[in-house]
């Protein structure tokens, strides 16, 4: 399949490029409809990357790339349900999701995100399993689980562990602050920052340069510079689904879906 | 370096462009959020652009509870 279209994201193969354009309002949540669109990626690049070179995923909505998975559908879910199986679902939620990822991450592709705007929780997480990431200067990171007592449940935290140092996952980790694209590449996380507006541009001229590349040699860098952390993802399925269990994480949705307040996205 | 009304002017010139609104129309105790109309996305992109422009990171916890114009002055220029 070359060209896809869904309800909450699309994809189109071109001169060796899949682009994935994220299209669900208000800001790309991921939820169930995001991520079986998201697994239909995942099988489509088994047969599009003997085809292909590189992949970019962007966000058509101008309020951001992903402000994480969908808190309010998680909240209406798990409500409907008693504990052992809203917790079951949590589970099977989070297994298909890192699949999903570690597919991504393992992908033979050259893989980039070029975000701007909100690149909150699962969005960041999702920024992260791509090889670069290709920052507009108005792009915003932030891992704001912490404040639902959750922790990252999408691969974030070995993935931010693995490229930038125990240092950097603690602060942004711990404090829930958000941080902007310029100290996004300070620390390492970027490797480039560009003008409003033209991230996605800058993404295909950086996708065109990896297809002048022998494929064989990228794929061998790219798996020898970029190992998936499996047994740590696992571990964090694990933890994320002890702290689900806890009564503050109820009223730390319930509060989130319930919220009046103007900066809901503010940690 | 700045002094703490060139700070202040600065961030409401910087609102008044952005969300185009009449310089004229903003005052320093303004709650920003009702005056220029923004919802807590259009929150963060402000906080963005005043980063940008004064080259200071500003943690949003920081702003917590911050809605004035000169409040967010004076958080900006204690990083100065």
């Amino acid at each position: 399949m070359k060209q896809f279209h869904g309800q909450a994201l699309s994809w189109e193969l071109s001169d060796g490029v899949i682009e994935v354009a994220l299209h669900r309002e208000p800001c790309n949540e991921i939820g169930s409809q995001t991520l079986e669109e998201l697994e239909k990626l995942a099988t489509a690049l088994e047969i599009l990357t003997d085809q292909s070179h590189a992949l970019i995923i962007y966000s058509d909505l101008k309020s951001g790339f992903c402000s994480g998975a969908d808190l309010r559908e998680l909240y209406c879910r798990s409500r409907e349900m008693e504990q052992a199986k809203a917790l079951e679902g949590v589970r099977d939620y989070l297994k298909r999701i890192h699949r999903v990822m570690n597919t991504l991450d393992a992908s033979p592709l050259t893989t980039i995100a070029a975000v701007h705007g909100v690149t909150f929780g699962g969005g960041f997480e999702l920024a992260l399993a791509c090889d670069l990431i290709i920052a507009d200067k108005m792009a915003r990171f932030c891992f704001p689980e912490l404040r639902l007592g959750l922790i990252p449940g999408f691969g974030g935290i070995p993935r931010l562990k693995r490229d930038l140092g125990n240092g950097v996952v603690r602060d942004l980790l711990l404090t829930g602050r958000s941080i902007n694209a310029t100290k996004g590449q300070a620390i390492g996380l970027v490797s480039q920052v560009v003008a409003e507006g033209e991230a996605l541009k800058a993404a295909r001229a950086t996708a065109s340069q990896i297809g002048k590349f022998d494929r064989r040699t990228a794929i061998a860098a790219k798996q020898f510079i970029k190992p998936i952390p499996y047994e740590e993802l696992q571990r964090e399925i694990d933890i994320f689904c002890d702290l689900f269990a806890q009564p503050a994480v109820e009223r730390g949705l319930k509060r989130f879906v319930e919220s009046a307040e103007v900066l809901p996205y503010l940690p | 370096m700045r002094t703490a009304d060139q700070t202040l002017d600065e961030i409401l010139n910087l609102a008044a462009i952005h969300f185009k609104v009449p310089r004229q129309k903003l005052t320093p105790d303004d709650d920003f959020f009702k005056t220029l109309g923004i919802d807590s996305l259009q929150a963060l992109d402000l906080l963005t652009r005043i980063e940008h422009h004064f080259n200071v990171e500003l943690p949003d916890y920081e702003l917590q509870g911050v809605s004035d114009f000169r409040t967010l002055a004076g958080r900006i220029q204690a990083r100065l």
